[in-house]
Formats: C-alpha cells, structure tokens, sequence
C-alpha cells in the first residue's frame, strides 16, 4: 500500500498541530460564513433565482463592479510598479515619508476616503472644476468609481513588488548589458518576467479588495441604477428590503465569480513559479 | 583582439581604488588577475566591459578607443562569479539571448541561433539540458551556462570575475583545466580574476599580481614565482620566508654574523631578506650560514616542515626537509637559502607591506547580496 506522502520529513516538530489548526482556523473564519451564504440561496426557487441574477440591474452593476475593479487592478500595476521602482532605485530627500504615504489608504476609513474623494472630484471640488468645463464628469460617473478603486488597491501592487524588487541582483541586469540588451530590453525581457509573481499577487489583491469595496465608493459613485451602482450596494439595498436569500443570491454569484478569476491568477502564478525556481 | 590599458585609474569618492594601471595584452592570450580581496580587481574587470568608468586613462580594444563606448557597444564576454543567469529563461534561451535581443537588422535567424546555442552547450559538456531552467542546475553547471552564454556573442574579450570562486575545491580543479581547453579552442583573449594564486599560476599565460589598486608585477607563472620583484609578490606568492638583515658593502648580516651571502647591488643599510621553504640546503657547521633551533616539524604529504628559531628566539621561519631528516625538537640546524633576494628597506615604498585594506563594508555587502 502506498502512502501518500503528505509533508516532508521535517525536523522541526509540529507540523500535525499547525496543520490541524490552519484547517480549523480557516473553517471557522472563511468556509462557514461562506458556506452559510450559498445555503441561504436556498431559500430561494430556481425561477426566483434566475431572474435575480439575469435582471438588467444586476447584470450591469456586475459588469460595471469586474469591469472597473479589473481597470482599476491594471492601473494600479503600471503605477504601483514605477512607484515601487522609484522607492527602490532611487535616493532621494523625503523617500521615507513617500513610502510610508503609500499605506495611507489601507488605514484612512473607507467611508472618508469616499467623501474626501468626491469633495475634490464633485464638478465644484478643486480637480472636478478643471474637467467640468470640457463636460468631463468624474465624480457620480465610473470613472469615479474607477478613482477610488485605483486609490484602494495601490498599496497592494507596491507592496508585493517592491521587496522582490529590492531583492533583484545587479549584477542580472549587468549581464544582460554586457550581451549587448539596451536598457529597456532588461526591463521587459529580463525584470519584468522574474517580477511577474508579485505582479500577479497585487495584482490579485487589489483586484480583489476592489470588487469587494463599498464605503469609499458609494460616496462618489452616484449610484444611479444602472449605471453606477456597484454589486455590494445592490446586496445592501436587498439587506435593507429584508430580502435575505436575494442578497445571498448576489453575494454567492459574486463570490463564485471572484473565486474563480482568483484561481486562475493563482494558477498562473504556480506555473510562472515552477518555471522560474529558486535561484 | 589586443588590449592595451594607459595608466587606468579608478577613484570612488576620493578613494582611489585603482592607481595607473597600464598593462598591453596580446591577442589570444589568458591572463589573470591575481591579488587580495579588495586590491581592484574586479574595479578593473568592470572598466574594461564598460560596466563603470574611468576617472582617468584610457582603454583600447585594438587601436580603438573603447573608453567612451557604451558596454552595450563594447561587445564583451562577462561571466560573474555568482553567474547571473536569467533563471525564467531555459538554458538554451540563455545563451541565445545577445544574439535575440539585436536589432533585426543584425540578428541572425531564429534557427541560427538555436544551433550556434547548441553548439556552445556541446562546447561546455552540457548537452541534452538545454530546456533546464537555472534553477535545475548545480554550480559548477551553471557557470559552464555563464560562460556559453557570454561566448555566444563572440566576445571581443572575454572576463571571467572569479568565476570558480563559489565552488567546492573539486569542482573547482575540473573547471579550470576545463577553461584552459575552452580557452585554447576559442581563442578569446581572455582575463580572468582570482584570489586563488594556485588558479592563477596553473591556468594563466601571464599572471598579473595586484595590492591595492597598482601593479605589482606582471609575468609567466614562473617569472612571478621565482623572480618575485617586490616584498609584497614574494610573500603573497607561494610560501616564504622573511628575515631583517642588514646590507654592508654587499655582505649581509643577521643581527652581528654573516650569513655568508653577499649582494654586491644591494644598497648598504637595513634590508629584509626572502627565500622559500624549500629552497634551502643544510650545511654542516656553519661557518657563515643560517642556524637555528627546531621548534616544531610537521609532516605535509612528502616532506617534513620543520619550524626555526633563529637568532635567539626573535624569528621564526620554516624550511622544508627530506621526510628522512630526523629534525628532532630543540636540536640545532645549520642551512643556507639556495635561491633568495634581499629587499633593501629604502626600497620599499609603505604600500609594499602594509596590509591591505579592509574594503568598505557596504561595497561588500553590495558585492555579497546575490
Ligand atoms: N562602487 C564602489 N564604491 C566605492 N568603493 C568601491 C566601489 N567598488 C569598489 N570599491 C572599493 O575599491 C576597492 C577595490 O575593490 P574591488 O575591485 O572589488 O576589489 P577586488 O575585486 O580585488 O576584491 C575596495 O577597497 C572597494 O572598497
Ligand atoms: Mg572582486
């Protein structure tokens, strides 16, 4: 009979306690809550279901949450990367208090980043009032909802890259210049690839925080149905109707949905690491 | 190619780091750079491919300035000591990558580089691993990875910056005979850094001795090893010995006798005395040689190490003897250095014998962090 071997033989003890409680731990906290939620839909009948969940309103604020989340994720790549580039690369007066700017949004409430945010974007606020005038509206339109996203998810595209970044050897860099790579030929077909696990962690993450956020864009998203109302406020306004299975029947749809780009970013991520090693 | 550098000179905020470094390399030829850690080597290494820049001086790729050029235009070979591989890149697509990244105006087709990459993997004894990531690969493997890698452009030179320095001693023997052949069937000129005297003296045409930031002496193997012209390259080349004596119309002394060798040249004053272990020759009753008591004698594989006290316990040295010779401990023996040079001390400027520098620690933490 073959044994399948669960764990390396390890010398450090400890491994059957450890195990043990990360199961129980993430029983507890994440798969009963979750589970729970996909039994409430339950409550529902099939028809009753489908028409939830094929209704105009919530196919477009789910379209309009994945859509934007996933704009806002790709932003935050770009600049979160040239951010953590700039921290990393650069010596400069105040480069300690830009890189502790960064975290900023993980600890502002979201609830005031949502109102400070439509302050400034409003058609009277100090950036809206220098679109206005060209009849660009950001504030009460997804591009709105597209800004708090972006201003969310950054720390988490900056902080996964930037310690893989700090880590990238020079010398790498040095060699690919010494067979003759110009400078932006090392970044794209030598930094870029190695950096591409981390790239895909923030980008997960903030991914994931994005769809999933509600105080800070409910404030400048307008929430005119439709158009600019989100999935997680659509499940709040069900909340408030008392309509428990409706409100479980979106979250569990959304969930599935969230469960299952996630998934692929993480497959993405073992095949990029295999291939890449441990060097 | 040939490679001619003039009077290089290299300062990090005003620490000079290299000091008038001129040196003519011929085509074809593998030299080494031998010195201890922190004498600039690899600064030298790194100003030849362009990977830093002068502070003053020139370096010539045949009689082209190649001071001003770019290292992308210089068209080295450089293999680092931690190899430097790009580890999402198969083995093939390592070695192929100087030529992939050309311009498509001079890079040859796809299926060129796939076989020029395939024959330098047979080069290197590694074929059949050519779709192996780096990170599949021992350390002695990857730095043959390294070097195809960096021969696959065809280098107009070629630097190898202790290329063996993070292998085990085996690995470290196989791969140096190994070069010498790669070396031999390439043609390259080629120079290659080490600490390791042995590496240099076995593998290299000339060996180039370096302390902090000059040039000691540049010769064969057995120029620097029997002819070492400075104080500095006699100690720091093999096992030697050293005495302070005094010069007196060519007569030396060992504080009031006379060891019975003359040196008409040497200038008359105080001087310092070098030969090697085993270039002695025991002599019975001594009138004018060198006489000591044993301390200790060690056997190292065929000969005996024998230890002396010489001249009243104030200095110690070592000379090597038949195993047969019984040596015993406190007995006294009476011996005259074959093969010898006297340092006169005016002679020598400060740099000679001072120890080196210890390099600045964030430069070798930066060098460490691979
Ligand atoms: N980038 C640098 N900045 C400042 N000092 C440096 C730098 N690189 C090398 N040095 C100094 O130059 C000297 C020679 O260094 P190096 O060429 O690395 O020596 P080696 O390779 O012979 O051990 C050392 O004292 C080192 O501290
Ligand atoms: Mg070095």
């Amino acid at each position: 009979m073959k044994r399948v071997a669960f764990r390396q033989p390890s010398v450090i003890p400890g491994f059957r306690l450890t195990f043990s409680f990360t199961i129980f731990y993430l029983f507890i906290i994440v798969l009963i809550p979750i589970a729970g939620l996909y039994f409430r839909t339950f409550d529902l009948d099939w028809n009753s279901f489908v028409s939830i969940v094929t209704g105009p309103r919530f196919i477009a604020a789910l379209r309009l949450s994945f859509v934007t989340s996933a704009v806002a994720a790709l932003f935050n790549v770009v600049i979160g990367l040239l951010i953590a580039w700039v921290l990393v690369r650069y010596e400069f007066p105040g480069r300690k208090v830009m890189d502790a700017i960064i975290d900023l949004p993980f600890a502002l409430p979201t609830a005031v980043a949502g109102i400070a945010l439509t302050a400034i974007y409003a058609p009277n606020g100090i950036i809206g009032s220098l679109f206005d005038p060209f009849g660009i509206r950001i504030a009460y339109t997804s591009l709105g909802i597209w800004i708090a996203l972006v201003f969310i998810g950054l720390p988490f595209v900056v902080r996964s890259v930037q310690p893989v970044l700090q880590d990238f050897n020079r010398e790498i860099e040095e060699a690919a210049a010494t067979l003759g790579a110009r400078r932006i030929q090392t970044i794209t077909r030598v930094m870029l690839p190695t950096l591409l696990p981390s790239i895909l962690t923030g980008f997960a993450m903030a991914f994931a925080r994005a769809v999933g956020e509600y105080g800070s864009v409910i404030f400048i998203a307008g929430n005119i149905p439709r158009q600019t109302e989100i999935l997680p406020l659509l499940i709040v306004f069900r909340l408030e109707e008392f309509n428990y299975p409706a409100a479980a029947a979106i979250a569990a749809v959304m969930l599935t949905v969230s469960f299952l780009i996630l998934l692929a970013i993480n497959l993405i991520q073992v095949w990029s690491q295999r291939r890449f090693g441990l060097v | 190619m040939e490679l001619a550098l003039k009077n290089v000179t290299k300062s990090f905020d005003g620490f000079t780091a290299l000091n008038g470094i001129s040196l003519d390399i011929r085509p074809g030829e593998l030299i080494a750079l031998l010195g201890p850690s922190g004498s600039g080597k690899t600064t030298l290494l790194r100003l030849i491919a362009g990977l830093d820049f002068l502070s003053s001086g020139q370096i010539l790729f045949g009689d082209e300035d190649a001071s001003a050029k770019s290292v992308q235009e210089r068209n080295v070979g450089f293999v680092f000591q931690h190899y430097a591989l790009f580890r999402h890149m198969t083995v093939l697509e390592n070695i192929g990558f100087g030529l992939k990244i050309r311009p498509a105006r001079t890079r040859p087709p796809k299926s060129e580089i796939r076989r020029r990459a395939l024959e330098l993997l047979e080069l290197v004894q590694l074929s059949g691993l050519e779709n192996r990531y780096p990170s599949q690969l021992s350390g002695g493997q990857r730095q043959r990875v390294a070097l195809a890698r960096a021969l696959c452009i065809e280098p107009r030179v070629l630097l190898l910056d202790e290329p063996f320095g993070a292998l085990d001693a085996q690995v470290r023997r196989e791969l140096r005979r190994w070069l010498r052949e790669i070396h031999d069937a390439t043609g390259h000129t080629s120079i290659f850094v080490t600490h390791d005297q042995e590496e240099a003296l076995e593998l290299a045409d000339r060996v180039v001795v370096m302390s902090q930031g000059r040039i000691e002496q540049v010769g064969t193997a057995d120029e620097v090893y029997d002819t070492p012209n400075s104080p500095f390259v006699y100690s720091f080349i093999g096992d030697s010995n050293s005495l302070p004596v005094r010069v007196d119309n060519g007569q030396i002394w060992l504080q009031d006798r006379t060891i019975g060798l003359t040196d008409p040249t040497a200038p008359n004053g105080p001087a310092t005395l070098f030969f090697r272990p085993h270039d002695i020759e025991l002599v019975e009753g001594c009138g004018g040689c060198l006489a000591g008591t044993v301390v200790t004698s060690r056997r190292v594989a065929g000969t005996k190490h024998v230890e002396l006290e010489i001249g009243g316990a104030q200095h110690r040295i070592e000379v090597e003897l038949p195993i047969e010779h019984p040596a015993a401990t406190k007995s006294r023996l009476a011996f005259r250095p074959k093969r010898w040079k006297v340092f006169s001390a005016q002679e020598q400027p400060v740099y000679h014998t001072s120890p080196a520098p210890v390099p600045a620690q964030s430069v070798l933490l930066q060098r460490a962090a691979v």
